[in-house]
């Protein structure tokens, strides 16, 4: 926290408004947020990562855009570039197929351009990593909160449910339930039903950890006298909850939400490299490892590629939120 | 928040009928919280008597002081009048209508009329507000409309309790401790309560600091006719304050009667022992009194001492002590014991103690 106005003294504190006016005229407050935006700008390894983070974005908003400018289209094939024993690009350092018209190689075999299809890639890896987290971060809060607020059997049951998801077998029921869930679902069908299920999946299963965050912290928060000052006022349970207690839980949920989000990317390669992920041929950063792992000792830059993708994704998230939850709560450092 | 049409607008200082009407009568009040074993069939095994039968009446724009040491059952008291705590047992009656067990919803318009001032300033007011919307809450949370807007009436507020207007859109975190309790009042004082229950109201703040915030409460009570209740544990404090003072141990009133004829002749040996713990200033004076060191500490409120709960701690304690508990009986006008041996009390006060506990 930031040193509160300094009042010494009881003339200074009879008579407060000579003392504040003497602080020129600026009686404009600022709030926690603006101040943990200005220690946050001052760390510049979490600035690096949010200024990457924003890059990726813009990177997946503008795919097409990118891939019109400076590669050519995922699903074309250009087999003129691969050597037909090998199955490995004939150009380019290590046999990568790196050109002026293929900025990072292209695959073995099909030939397809990898630029395009990591720049794609990246859009399916942060729409299931966002919708996901959102997923999760809606539901852990929602019950962490009531949760920690209510206590007695709501508490119990939610407890106890947690300890449930936390325990729950998350790779296999994937696994097992992408296998079932084909067709047409809820008007959903193909990639788009891939997705939906991915984000179900990841989300769904994944809200219990913040959950168990929030719930801990409203229960330290309950106690706090404004909580019976708003009941005292005759405040009702939802008031009390979203516009007393949730302002407060903002800085855990926005943290957690930062480091989540590279667990979930994580989570969607493995799945696609699994093979339960979106299908081919969509663009997916674990499908194309998983198709560049049978001949990686021949075209190792294949696999490279969407793993570095992957590695610095997830760096520019974890450096962006550790930061983040340094700015935000400078005493748990 | 939105305020919809069927609102009243806030009135002008709205006096607690005549001055020196009863406005809030409490009888037998007890809070029992229960201790329970047991993972999933719980089964109460005892209960934290921390309240455990209370009277006491306070009338219309006078102040009562509650004291005792901590864990009293003082703060407990405080928060069922307000109805933070549903009581266990007895009954609190406000302006004529009997309040304890109300539902929540019925109690939410008569909160406009019982508020409270909190203990820390530092957690009663959410970090995340700002001053305006906190002392703006009561407005919205009650839909009471204001003459010239919500942000008018707080601002009169703030000036009220001596803060600058112009400081509406800070936080309290840029506030000092007193700055931030008078906040806090003036959140308490917005949607003109008759009866304020201030629970600790100056004992986190700088010695320095206190008198000025009970000068405003002093204030305030002139200017708006307000009636308190003040819990403390500073015994200069509640004199400061208070028209009558009544003293706790161990979830129980010992003692009450107006704050001179106590203050000069306190009669339950608790009250003589806490009051010759106060410090005297004056090294010419402080030669002559003796001072009282209590044996012990205070007993368990889980199994209290049978009848009178001062009985083992008490210099004066004798058989009938612990056996039959004395009851409140008012020795002087306007000054209750419940003591079988009170001190500087008239020559029969030992025998109608006996009377009234019906062993004479």
């Amino acid at each position: 926290m930031t040193a509160p106005i300094e009042v010494s003294g009881s003339e200074a504190e009879a008579q407060p408004e000579a003392v504040l006016a003497g602080m020129g005229g600026k009686v404009e407050g600022r709030s926690l947020g603006q101040i943990a935006w200005m220690r946050l700008r001052r760390d510049k390894v979490a600035m690096s990562g949010g200024a990457l983070v924003i890059l990726l974005i813009l990177m997946a908003i503008f795919a097409p855009l990118l891939t019109s400018w400076f590669g050519h289209p995922t699903g074309e094939f250009h087999q003129d570039m691969i050597d037909p024993n090998l199955q490995r690009p004939l150009h380019g350092p290590w046999h990568s197929g790196i050109s002026g018209k293929f900025l990072l190689g292209v695959e073995p075999t099909n030939g397809r351009d990898i630029f395009s299809r990591i720049v794609y890639g990246a859009r399916i890896s942060l729409l299931i990593a966002f919708l996901a987290t959102l997923l999760s971060v809606v539901i852990g809060s929602t019950l962490g909160i009531v949760a920690g607020y209510f206590g007695g059997w709501v508490d119990t049951v939610i407890a106890r449910a947690m300890d449930v998801f936390l325990a729950f077998p998350l790779l296999l029921f994937a696994i097992a339930l992408a296998g079932v869930v084909q067709g047409k679902v809820f008007g959903l069908s193909g990639n788009g039903l891939r997705i939906g299920l991915l984000i179900f999946i990841i989300g769904f299963f994944n809200w219990a950890y913040i959950g168990r965050i929030i719930r801990g912290q409203t229960l330290s928060l309950r106690e706090r006298e404004f909580v019976d000052a708003a009941r005292s006022m005759g405040a009702r349970a939802p008031y009390i909850l979203f516009r007393e207690l949730l302002p407060n839980l903002v800085a855990p949920i926005l943290v957690y939400s930062t480091l989540l989000i590279p667990t979930n990317i994580l989570f969607e390669a493995a799945l696609s490299y699994l093979g339960v992920g979106v299908n081919e041929p969509t663009p997916t950063w674990g499908g194309m490892l998983a198709q560049a792992v049978p001949i990686y000792s021949v075209d190792p830059w294949f696999m490279i590629v969407p793993g570095v993708a992957i590695f610095i994704t997830v760096l520019a998230f974890n450096l962006f939120g550790d930061g983040l939850r340094d700015a935000l709560d400078p005493r748990a450092r | 928040m939105v305020t919809t049409p069927d609102t009243t607008v806030v009135e002008e200082p709205r006096p607690a009928g005549p001055e020196g009407e009863v406005l809030l009568e409490v009888s037998g009040l007890r809070k029992h919280f229960p201790v329970t074993r047991g993972a999933v069939v719980k089964r109460q095994v005892g209960a934290v008597k921390a309240v455990d039968g209370v009277d006491f009446t306070v009338r219309a724009g006078r102040t009562l002081g509650l004291v005792g040491e901590s864990g009293c059952g003082k703060t407990t008291t405080g928060r069922m009048i307000t109805r933070l705590l549903e009581p266990t047992d007895g009954r609190i009656v406000f302006e004529g209508r009997d309040i304890t067990h109300v539902s929540q919803g019925t109690m939410r318009p008569l909160r406009r009329d019982i508020q409270m001032i909190f203990q820390d300033p530092y957690s009663s007011l959410n970090p995340r507000k700002t001053v305006g919307s906190i002392v703006g809450a009561p407005f919205r949370l009650q839909n009471v409309a204001t003459e010239a807007g919500v942000k008018k009436a707080v601002q009169d507020l703030l000036d009220v309790v001596g803060l600058n207007p112009e400081h509406y859109n800070r936080y309290p975190h840029e506030f000092s401790g007193g700055q931030r309790q008078r906040i806090g009042i003036a959140r308490t004082l917005a949607l003109r309560p008759k009866l304020i229950v201030a629970d600790e109201p100056v004992s986190a703040l700088d010695v320095s600091i206190q008198a000025q915030v009970v000068n405003l409460l002093e204030d305030l009570q002139d200017e708006f006719h307000l009636t308190y209740v003040v819990i403390a544990h500073d015994l200069s404090v509640v004199r400061h304050i208070s028209d009558q003072v009544g003293v706790m141990y161990l979830g129980k009133m010992v003692e009450l009667g107006d704050n001179e004829s106590l203050y000069d002749g306190p009669m339950h040996p608790y009250t003589v022992a806490l009051l010759s713990a106060v410090p005297v200033p004056d090294p010419s004076v402080r030669g002559g009194r003796e001072r009282i060191r209590l044996q012990g500490d205070v007993p368990s409120p889980l199994n209290p001492p049978p009848a009178c709960r001062f009985h083992t701690r008490c210099w004066k304690a004798q058989e009938v002590c612990g056996q039959v508990e004395p009851p409140m009986v008012e020795l002087k006008p306007g000054h209750q014991v419940a003591c079988h041996f009170p001190e500087n009390a008239p020559p029969d006060a030992e025998s109608r103690v006996a009377k009234a506990a019906g062993i004479a």
